[in-house]
C-alpha cells in the first residue's frame, strides 16, 4: 500500500515461528506415535496378523502397490465423478430454486430426505438393482449432492440488499442478476460446500463398496480393505486404510488450494496470510 | 433558482409500511441544475422519498409525475446509497463499469467513459484495484464515479458520507460540489447533518418525524463555488442556525401526534 510506513519484523518472524510450530507438532505426534505403536507390537509380542508393526504396514504398501494402487485409481474416479456430478446437480437444483419458490417448495423436503437418511442403509437397495460402479457412484453422489445444494442455495440467497437495488435500478433481467451478481456473491459458499462434498464423496464411495465387498464384484481400495480383512492380510488391510486416509487429506488440502485461488482476490477468508 | 418546470415533483405523497407510515402528504420538486437536500432525524422518511423517486419502492398514495410525463430510462438516474454498496469480486474499473454492462456495453466499448467517470472522482490510478484494497472515502468515491458513468440527469444521494469520518466527509463535499458544477448535474442529496446540508445545497429541506412531511424550506443563497473559507464565514454560521432552528421545531411538531 502507499504512503504507509515500512512494517517492523517482528509480526512477520511470530507468523513464521507460528507455521513452523503448526507444522512441526503434529509431525512429532505422528512421529511418538509410529514409535509407541512398533514398542507397544514388540514388547506385548503381537502377532502380525494381529496387528502390523508400521515398518510391515509400509513394506506391504510397497511390495502391494501395483494392486493397491490400480484400487487406489478406482476408488479416487468414482469420488471424482460424484463429486463432478454432485457440484453440477447441486448447483443447477440450486439456481432453479432461486428462480422458482414453487420448485424450491416441491423439491426441497426430498433433498433432506435424501440426506438424513444413512447412506450406508440405501446403498444394500441401490445394489440390487443397479451394478456395483454405478450402486457406488451412486452413494457416493447422494451424499455430496447436499452440501452443495445447501450451500450454493445460502449462497444465493446472501446477496447485499442495496446491490439488488441497484440491479434494479439499471432494469437488470434475471438472467443479468443470477450472472452477475447472485452466482458471484455466492461463490464463497459453493466452495465451501465443495470441501465438505469433496470428503463425502470419498466417504461415500467407501461405504458402497464396503457394502457391496460381500458381493464381491469390487476392486476399490474399501473393497481391499475388506477383503483383507476377510483373508487375514492384515499388514494390507492398514495398507490400504493408510492409502484411503492420504486420499482424503489430498482431497481436502487440492479444494482448499482451489478455493483460496478462486478468493484470493477479494474475500475475507482469504486474507489472514496479510494481517 | 431556474423558473423551468420541475425534472420530478412528488404530490401529496404517502408511504405506509406494515407498522408505519413513513410519509404523509409529501409535496416536493426538483429542478434542473438543482442541489437540494433531504433534511431531518432518522426515520423520518427522506430514505423512502428517495427510494419512491428511483422506482425502488411504490408510493401508498399520491402522485410522482416526470418533466416529459414517463419515468425516466434505466441510466437516467443515479444512485449513491450510505454504504459503498460495491461488488467485492469484481475491480474498481469492473464496478463502475456495471451500469454500462447491464445496458449492454463491453469492456471495450465502456473503456473510455469508465475512465472518466473514475478521474473525475480521483480514482484514475485506481482502476485495477479491488474494493478491499481502498479506503472508505476511496470506496465512496467509486461508488459515485459508478452513479455518475451513465451519465445521468438526476443523482440520487442517500446520506452517502455518513460513515466517513469529518476530514475525509469535507474533502468528498468539497469534490462533490466541483463535479456537480463541472457536469451541470441535479442532485438530490439525504442528510442528517445540518452543516453538511448547509455547505451543500442551494435549497434545504427540513421534514417532521414520522409521518415524514415538509416542515419548512429553505434557500441557500451563497454563491458557488464554496470552499473552505465559506465553511468558517459568518455566513455559513447563520445559515446552520437558521436551518438548525427549523430542524428543531419540525422535531418538536412531529413529537406531538
Amino acid at each position: 500500500m502507499t504512503g504507509e510506513p515500512p512494517r517492523t519484523n517482528e509480526p512477520h518472524e511470530v507468523g513464521r515461528r507460528d507455521t513452523v510450530l503448526r507444522i512441526a507438532l503434529p509431525v512429532a505426534v505422528l512421529a511418538l506415535a509410529v514409535i509407541a505403536w512398533e514398542l507397544a507390537v514388540r514388547l506385548t509380542n503381537t502377532p502380525a496378523y494381529q496387528v502390523p508393526v508400521p515398518g510391515l504396514v509400509f513394506t506391504t504398501l510397497l511390495s502391494d502397490w501395483p494392486i493397491l494402487s490400480a484400487s487406489l485409481l478406482v476408488t479416487l474416479i468414482t469420488t471424482f465423478e460424484a463429486l463432478a456430478l454432485a457440484v453440477l446437480g447441486g448447483v443447477a437444483l440450486a439456481i432453479l430454486f432461486s428462480q422458482s419458490r414453487l420448485v424450491e417448495y416441491s423439491l426441497y423436503p426430498y433433498a433432506v430426505i435424501l440426506q438424513v437418511t444413512p447412506v450406508i442403509a440405501i446403498a444394500p437397495v441401490l445394489l440390487i438393482y443397479l451394478p456395483q460402479p454405478a450402486a457406488v457412484l451412486a452413494c457416493a453422489w447422494i451424499v455430496a449432492f447436499f452440501p452443495m445444494l445447501a450451500n450454493t442455495t445460502l449462497g444465493l440467497n446472501s446477496v447485499d440488499r442495496n446491490l439488488v437495488d441497484l440491479f434494479t435500478l439499471y432494469g437488470a433481467s434475471r438472467v443479468q442478476v443470477l450472472v452477475h451478481l447472485r452466482l458471484p456473491a455466492a461463490l464463497p459458499h459453493m466452495l465451501a460446500g465443495l470441501r465438505i462434498a469433496g470428503g463425502l464423496s470419498l466417504i461415500g464411495a467407501v461405504v458402497a463398496e464396503i457394502a457391496a465387498g460381500s458381493a464381491g464384484a469390487g476392486s476399490g481400495l474399501a473393497y481391499r480393505i475388506a477383503e483383507s480383512g476377510y483373508r487375514l492380510m492384515i499388514p494390507r488391510m492398514f495398507a490400504a486404510l493408510l492409502l484411503l486416509s492420504l486420499a482424503g487429506i489430498a482431497i481436502f488440502f487440492a479444494l482448499s488450494l482451489v478455493s483460496h485461488l478462486a478468493l484470493r482476490r477479494w474475500h475475507e477468508s482469504a486474507l489472514q496470510a496479510e494481517r | 433558482m431556474p423558473a423551468s418546470e420541475p425534472i420530478v415533483a412528488l404530490r401529496r405523497v404517502g408511504k405506509a409500511f406494515a407498522n408505519t407510515v413513513a410519509l404523509d402528504g409529501f409535496d416536493f420538486a426538483v429542478r434542473e441544475r438543482e442541489f437540494v437536500s433531504l433534511l431531518g432525524p432518522s426515520g423520518c422518511g427522506k430514505s423512502t422519498a428517495l427510494r419512491l423517486i428511483a422506482g425502488l419502492s411504490a408510493a401508498s398514495g399520491g402522485a410522482i409525475e416526470w418533466r416529459d410525463g414517463k419515468k425516466p430510462a434505466h441510466g437516467a438516474l443515479g444512485f449513491v446509497f450510505q454504504e459503498p454498496t460495491l461488488m467485492p469480486w469484481a475491480s474498481v474499473f469492473g464496478n463502475v463499469h456495471l451500469p454500462l454492462k447491464l445496458a449492454g456495453l463491453t469492456r471495450a466499448a465502456a473503456a473510455e467513459r469508465v475512465a472518466t467517470a473514475l478521474a473525475g472522482v480521483g480514482l484514475a490510478e485506481f482502476a485495477r484495484a479491488y474494493p478491499r484494497e481502498l479506503s472508505g472515502g476511496m470506496k465512496m468515491r467509486v461508488s459515485i464515479a459508478r452513479a455518475l458513468v451513465t451519465a445521468p440527469q438526476l443523482l440520487l444521494m442517500d446520506e452517502p458520507f455518513a460513515a466517513l469520518d469529518e476530514i475525509t466527509r469535507f474533502r468528498l463535499a468539497n469534490d462533490l460540489l466541483d463535479l456537480w458544477q463541472a457536469l451541470g448535474k441535479t442532485v438530490v442529496f439525504v442528510t442528517h447533518s445540518v452543516f453538511e446540508s448547509v455547505f451543500l445545497s442551494n435549497r434545504i429541506v427540513v421534514m417532521t418525524p414520522r409521518p415524514g412531511r415538509v416542515f419548512a424550506e429553505i434557500p441557500i443563497d451563497a454563491p458557488y463555488p464554496r470552499d473552505e473559507s465559506f465553511r468558517t464565514s459568518p455566513e455559513y454560521a447563520g445559515f446552520c442556525r437558521r436551518v438548525s432552528q427549523a430542524l428543531a421545531s419540525a422535531m418538536a411538531s412531529g413529537a406531538a401526534p
